[in-house]
């Protein structure tokens, strides 16, 4: 039970991951897909995060009196995969915004009604 | 717009110390928490919250997209610059060692302008951003 | 100066990218991407000569030593890959500036370039990179240029077809990343060879088993292999054709890189097919790839369309190749690599050469293309030849030295399949040869060749695919060096 309740990052980590990975594949939203998507790697900053955290330990901010610090490597890398996020977020709504104007609507089904057979 | 008054005037209060804040980010980002992404964002978000209350045209008199275009690329181009640099003055690729006759200083010089690139492209990249949606359906 | 090529392969075209911006004119800025891509290629060369005289590269960047700072190593199977990577943007380039592509876009064809040279910098950061999470950098930095590109496509099925890239991208990368963090969080350590080495004293725990599934997974959707690959026809198909060209060549290349470099160098033989039994269902997916990509290809109205399946198809050689697990499977996989690059290459730039004198890639509008443009068709035609695997061109090569590793490793079936997927190649390369030269143009259809500009990449290509179907020597040998090294390498 111990293991269980101590080990609750990663149970977070799991559902955020599932949710959002089920979010992108069940709706037919564009918009709700980049939101599945922006959850989903959420999930993995949270992951990252909990992997640099060392017991007891402090921000890694070199201070007197405090001997152990928290692993900043990790966060480090989420930075950049949460630049690398912004970037993918802003390029997928750009792309929902032009499929709005060539479609007049963003859910999925209605787009593939609307285009014949394939050329 | 005359009616929002309030957030006209608690707007133009904050927007200096908001900007002074992300320089702060920016540049103590060598000794403490903060950098270049984060400043970036910082100094993005008062141009919107600007052009969120006084409108887009009045924000594109400030700084138009052109002006963005370059700064993203101009930031690009000084954070590889940099690095290009520690190649000619015989390091390796961003090494900073070599920017100064003392590695320290050089390091110290090095972070300094990569993270002020880095700054300079985050920002001008939020805004554009902005710009791209908010500018949309009128 | 020779020191620094591996920092330079990544910076020159990372530096032309912003500078597009600045310049902004059309022309100008085309010959920067231009000068910058040959110079890339030059670089990759000198890169490839260097190892193969001299051994691994390895180059620190920030001067920080290896496992604690950011390495960028180089061994043989990157610099083959860096080779196919820079040469297919240095000739698919001079392609661009009468393609459809520009003169649709017009003024913001710097915006293109810059795109372009960010996809080319991404795709060689993957090849070069020594350190997991960097790679993980350059992979999205490759993907989101690439959307971009594939976004710019004629018919507004392009914009969707980005949306699902960028979508199905993203999770692969995630994946990749997932599988990044648990090897980080078993062994403490980002760099490949570190990791390489450390993996042994972790026992093979469950972390690293589930990093090893997350991994897999995630270069199999980047690199399509059967059924993850759902996102590539559409994508190639209603991308441009010059995109289309570039990115058949190499991203998916890219992808099988990364996918022989966590099996092979990072996780080791020994834990890849000996501990896990990795090798059979890779091998099964790659035949059904052959099998169902091809014969869905058969079926397939648009010419841009069936080559996109017959990618898919073409994937599966790869994986086949390095799913035997010896020396001569790799040596034929990493071959493949090289020669599809050059054959899809070349055939998507035919199709860019028809799309220049009419919008349709329907089959049945293709009816006396044989006769209407001369030149594309037999390039076409010789394309089509070397994707099937006719003895003179580049595709037999691969076909052979596949069917003979088959064989090698006692696996005559294997080998007997390769055969008959082969002959699914021909049915549908003898449909579009078939329209082109024996039926009759139809009423209105355009006639003229396409502009000499569009025809010599398309034709430096081809020849590239005869020259490498007689003088083997550099493809075969590099690969045999690189599936040598793999092999022993690790565990």
């Amino acid at each position: 039970m111990v293991d269980f309740v101590g080990l609750y990052n990663y149970w977070i980590v799991v559902f955020l991951m599932m949710a959002g990975l089920y979010l992108v594949i069940e709706h037919g939203n564009l918009v709700k897909k980049m939101v599945g998507l922006t959850v989903f790697q959420a999930a993995v900053f949270l992951l990252y995060i909990t992997l640099g955290k060392v017991r007891d330990g402090t921000a890694p901010i070199i201070a007197e009196g405090i001997e152990t610090y928290s692993n900043p490597l990790p966060h480090v890398l989420i930075l950049t995969a949460i630049v690398v996020g912004v970037a993918t977020l802003a390029l997928g709504l750009a792309l929902v915004v032009r499929i709005r104007d060539a479609y007049g609507t963003i859910e999925e089904d209605e787009i593939g009604d609307q285009d014949g057979p394939a050329i | 717009m005359n009616d929002l008054l309030v957030l006209r005037i608690v707007t133009k209060i904050l927007m200096p110390f908001i900007l002074l804040f992300a320089l702060y980010v920016q540049f103590h980002g060598d000794y403490g928490p903060g950098g270049g992404f984060q400043a970036g964002v910082i100094f993005g978000a008062g141009f919107i919250l600007y052009g969120l209350v006084y409108g887009l045209d009045a924000l594109r008199g400030v700084l138009s997209s052109d002006v963005l275009r370059a700064g993203f690329a101009i930031g690009l181009l000084i954070f590889a610059g940099v690095g290009v640099a520690g190649l000619l003055l015989g390091g390796n690729y961003l090494d900073y060692n070599v920017l100064s006759s003392d590695p320290v200083k050089g390091q110290h010089l090095g972070i300094l302008l990569i993270e002020f690139g880095v700054g300079v492209t985050v920002a001008s990249v939020m805004i554009s951003i902005f710009y791209y949606f908010a500018g949309r359906g009128r | 100066m020779t020191a620094h090529l591996p920092a330079l392969q990544v910076v020159i075209t990372l530096l032309a990218a912003p500078a597009c911006i600045l310049v902004r004119g059309r022309d100008l800025t085309f010959w920067l991407a231009l000068l910058t891509t040959w110079a890339a290629f030059a670089v990759s060369c000198l890169l490839l000569d260097q190892v193969m005289t001299s051994g691994i590269v390895s180059y620190e960047l920030g001067g920080w030593a290896a496992p604690f700072g950011i390495e960028y190593r180089v061994d043989a199977l990157n610099a083959f890959v860096l080779l196919i990577v820079s040469g297919i943007g240095a000739i698919v380039l001079p392609f661009t500036p009468r393609s459809l592509l520009i003169e649709m876009v017009g003024e913001k064809a710097y915006l293109f370039y810059c795109a372009f040279l960010l996809c080319v910098t991404g795709l060689l950061g993957v090849a070069i990179t020594g350190d997991a999470f960097n790679l993980f950098v350059f992979l999205e930095i490759s993907s989101l240029a690439s959307c971009i590109l594939i976004s710019l496509g004629p018919h507004r099925r392009a914009l969707t077809a980005a949306f699902q890239y960028l979508i199905v991208g993203t999770i692969g990368a995630t994946f990749i990343v997932i599988g990044i963090g648990l090897i980080y969080g078993a062994t403490g350590t980002l760099n490949l060879n570190d990791i390489a080495e450390r993996l042994p004293a972790t026992g093979y725990n469950r972390t690293v088993i589930a990093a090893f599934a997350f991994l897999i997974v995630g270069a199999a959707i980047k690199l399509a292999l059967f059924p993850l690959h759902f996102w590539l026809p559409k994508a190639y198909t209603y991308a441009p054709s010059t995109v289309s060209a570039f990115l058949a060549a190499t991203a998916t290349k890219v992808g099988v890189y990364v996918l022989i470099r966590f099996l092979f160098t990072v996780f080791g033989v020994k834990f890849s097919f000996d501990i896990l039994p990795t090798a059979l269902p890779l091998m099964l997916l790659a035949v059904l790839a052959m099998f169902v990509a091809s014969t869905v290809a058969i079926f397939q109205d648009s010419v841009k369309r069936m080559l996109a399946y017959s990618s898919v198809a073409q994937i599966g050689y790869m994986v086949l190749g390095l799913s035997l697990v010896t020396v001569d499977g790799l040596t034929a996989s990493i071959v493949h690599l090289f020669n599809h690059a050059l054959m899809k290459g070349a055939l998507f730039l035919a199709i860019g050469c028809i799309a220049y004198r009419q919008s349709s890639f329907r089959i049945d509008d293709l009816a006396g293309m044989g006769r209407r443009m001369p030149w594309t068709m037999a390039a076409f035609t010789a394309g089509g030849l070397s994707l099937i695997g006719i003895p003179l061109t580049a595709g037999f090569i691969s076909k052979w030295y596949l069917i003979l590793a088959a064989l090698a490793a006692d696996e005559p079936l294997i080998a007997a399949l390769i055969v008959i997927s082969s002959l699914l190649a021909v049915i549908y390369v003898w449909r579009v040869v078939e329209a082109a030269y024996f039926r009759e143009p139809g009423p209105g259809a355009p006639s003229g060749e396409a502009p000499l500009a569009l025809l010599i990449p398309t034709w430096v290509l081809i020849a590239l695919n005869v020259y490498f179907g007689i003088e083997t020597s550099l493809p075969v040998g590099v690969s045999e060096h690189a599936a040598r090294a793999l092999m022993g390498a690790g565990p």
